[in-house]
């Protein structure tokens, strides 16, 4: 069986629709946090996938794809960062409690 | 005479108030009146250096070959030039006038400065106060000297400005508020007069210089090409709205509301302002204009009638005033009346214009004993704390030289030789006379009825029935040296003032000549007041029930009197019943409801509008995505719709 671009595709479609529906759908701000890494998760295997298949002689899809992931780690740590210091303030990462921001 | 002096005559004022106004509150009340009074003391030294250069050095600066005394304007700056015509200029003009306004000034000013030393002692703003009195005499001494009817016009607005800073001294009491906003809206008033009769005057002689009018009025009359305007000539239109002005300032009736209630300032502040200087720049703005107003002798008619009418509503009303300001102030009116109908009755074919000399001279013997009056009042009320003469009685015993030096005020005012008053009165009467016996006859009775109600106050005062002063908690004494010396230094001018030869030095084409003493007018006039005096000695030396019968007697005329004419009244009706109703109120609700409510409109529908579509930011971020992402899909399948269609 021919291993083409669809078998890499469709997981990434699956895992990144996973992560829109958990960001949308989870109300606690660790689980959202979580949903939002599944998403750049689905495009760097995107980046990688069309990188391997359509460009083979290229290496940008690989190098970006690493870059994402640094700066995505990074993210991560201040968004824990911020989780951690508003659950210190109100003891509590339900995202529905924390709707300060707006008119 | 050079114009580093001159100039200085105005900087030292302006200087002192800028200084003490500025840095006062660092300072003891002593240091800032010693300082106002010692600038005030320079100035008064240079204006008299200044006077007695013009009038005595001979210069041909000053005087001509002829011996006429000449106009010289001594400093001369170009402000504003706005076109080649349109040129506003500041600067110093010296004439007799100006020369002798310089000195009444200066010594009002300084007197009252000195005076304010003791009368004032102790009073909160007391620094407040002589940076007002500096702001005053500065703008006073701005207006005299004023070369152009612009920089009169200018230092005129500056005077009303400081008047009504101080009457409103007191701007804790609402009675002094009140009196101050309403000199302030009067004279505003008469000011809307005044700027139009300059912008017509101006329109036609393309001119603001007043030496240039005034030596060539054949011009201005010549300029103005006969144009009419109402069944009167532009001109005539012009002078009396410059009269106006006039009116306003000097309390001429129907403008004189406001000076009786002016009296709400501290006393020295009525004698500077309310006696002797501000309230004659009236009278001072006519003799300015002079030789224009002899031009159109409709507008000296009504300076006459306006006058003529002033002096005898406001003598008829003094005589019934109880407030010991109030019936100074209605004399006051009263006598600047007078200057005023000396003015109108002058014409240069009569006697060689011997009204307009007698104005001037009794505008200076006035502004001296008025002055006097007016400290030796403030001394009064200093010691008996009340304004009100049925407080006070018999107080010739406790104050022996506040009592001669206001005999001596009111023997001057009643016009009894050898004191100042005779003799300009004097001269005021002669004129009238020359021009018609009516205005003669009416002067000498209001010459009258001024003997009589200040001889009432006098015996009111200083005999009638003593209350109980011991009573009261303390006996009332001569007050301290800085507010006596003023009064005896008035008291000694007044008795010597009216042998100066006036006529040398001031005069309405500056050409010296000789005062005669009238000898039928005076001594009928000399009559009359002795026997106002007698009268008055009657009905008030001792307690007794004459008055009170006097004036039921007459008790309409009494009550009219006593209630000023119901003049605040009429003003009162006119304004609140008839401006405000009729005028105002509509004004404001077309504002509040058709100008305002469309404003209104606009943002309330922005209000409505907003409200409605705000719940959209809800703060939920998740709500946020969702709304995105159906926004996003939406687009896409809209795109690949129209693609598959197309």
């Amino acid at each position: 069986m021919d291993i083409n671009l669809m078998f890499y595709l469709i997981p990434s479609l699956i895992m990144f629709c996973c992560g829109v529906y958990g960001f949308i759908t989870r109300k606690n701000m660790i689980a959202i946090l979580i949903s939002l890494e599944l998403m750049l998760n689905a495009v760097d295997i995107n980046f990688v996938v069309f990188n391997r298949f359509l460009f083979p002689g290229e290496l940008e899809g690989m190098f970006f794809t690493l870059f994402a992931i640094a700066i995505a780690a990074a993210e991560t740590a201040l968004a824990i960062a911020i989780i951690i210091n508003i659950f210190r303030v109100t003891k509590n990462i339900d995202i529905r409690d924390l709707n300060k921001m707006k008119f | 005479m050079d114009q580093i002096t001159s100039v200085l005559i105005l900087a030292l004022p302006l200087c002192m108030f800028l200084l003490l106004g500025v840095f006062g509150n660092k300072m003891s009340h002593k240091m800032a009146g010693i300082l106002g009074t010692l600038g005030m003391g320079v100035t008064l030294i240079l204006a008299y250096s200044t006077a007695f250069t013009y009038f005595f050095s001979g210069s041909e600066l000053f005087i001509d070959a002829a011996g006429n005394r000449l106009q010289s304007v001594v400093f001369d700056h170009t402000w504003l030039a706005f076109t080649d015509n349109l040129v506003i200029k500041l600067g110093f003009l010296l004439d007799p006038i100006s020369a002798m306004m310089l000195v009444v000034i200066t010594t009002i000013s300084f007197m009252v400065h000195l005076y304010s030393l003791g009368y004032m002692h102790g009073e909160t703003g007391f620094q407040r106060y002589y940076a007002f009195l500096s702001l005053f005499s500065f703008s006073m001494l701005g207006l005299v000297v004023a070369t152009n009817i612009f920089q009169m016009y200018i230092f005129w607005e500056l005077v009303g400005a400081s008047s009504y800073l101080l009457i409103g001294f007191y701007y804790t009491k609402p009675s002094a508020v009140s009196a101050s906003k309403k000199a302030f809206i009067v004279t505003r008033f008469a000011d809307l007069g005044f700027l139009v009769g300059i912008l017509i005057l101006s329109f036609y002689t393309n001119t603001f210089d007043f030496v240039s009018m005034t030596s060539n009025p054949q011009n201005v009359l010549a300029s103005t090409g006969g144009a009419m305007f109402m069944g009167g000539s532009v001109l005539t239109w012009a002078l009396v709205l410059i009269f106006m002005g006039g009116m306003g300032k000097s309390a001429m009736m129907p403008l004189h509301i406001w000076l009786p209630d002016a009296m709400e300032g501290p006393t020295p502040v009525s004698a500077l302002i309310h006696a002797a200087t501000m309230v004659v720049a009236g009278v001072f703005l006519v003799a300015r204009m002079f030789p224009v107003y002899l031009m159109e002798v409709t507008a000296l008619e009504i300076v006459t009638w306006v006058g003529a009418l002033t002096a005898l509503y406001a003598a008829i009303v003094a005589c019934t005033q109880v407030d010991i300001k109030r019936v100074l102030a209605f004399s006051t009116i009263s006598q600047i009346a007078f200057m005023m109908v000396a003015l109108g009755v002058a014409r240069d074919t009569i006697h060689e214009g011997v009204g307009y000399m007698a104005s001037m001279f009794h505008l200076f013997t006035h502004a001296m004993f008025k002055a006097l009056l007016f400290l030796g009042a403030g001394a009064l009320i200093h010691a008996v704390h009340s304004n009100d003469y049925t407080s006070m009685g018999g107080l010739r015993k406790y104050m022996p030289i506040t009592h001669i030096t206001f005999l001596i005020g009111c023997l001057a005012i009643a016009g009894i030789p050898p004191f100042a008053g005779f003799f300009s009165k004097d001269e005021i009467l002669v004129a009238a006379f020359e021009n018609s016996p009516l205005w003669g006859i009416w002067m000498t009775a209001v010459a009258g009825l001024t003997a009589f109600y200040m001889f009432r106050l006098y015996y009111r005062i200083f005999w009638w029935n003593e209350p109980d002063y011991e009573h009261h908690g303390h006996v009332p004494h001569d007050a301290p040296w800085t507010m006596t010396l003023p009064l005896i230094i008035l008291a000694a001018v007044s008795c010597v003032a009216g042998f100066i030869p006036f006529g040398e030095l001031v005069s309405w084409n500056r050409e010296a000549y000789h005062i005669h003493l009238n000898i039928p007018v005076a001594a009928t006039s000399v009559i009359v007041a002795v026997c106002a005096i007698a009268l008055a000695t009657v009905m008030y030396r001792k307690e007794n029930s004459l008055p009170d019968k006097v004036a039921n007697s007459v008790k309409g005329l009494w009550t009219a009197a006593y209630n000023r004419f119901y003049f605040d009244e009429l003003y009162l009706f006119i304004t609140h019943k008839i401006i405000f109703n009729l005028v105002s109120r509509p004004i404001a609700w077309f504002d509040r409801h058709i100008i305002d409510g469309s404003m209104d409109m606009f943002a309330t529908l922005a209000h409505k509008a907003s409200g409605a579509i705000k719940g959209l930011q809800s703060g939920n971020i998740q709500s946020y995505v969702l709304i995105y992402l159906m926004g996003a899909l939406l687009i896409g399948v809209v795109t690949v719709v129209c693609v598959v269609i197309l």
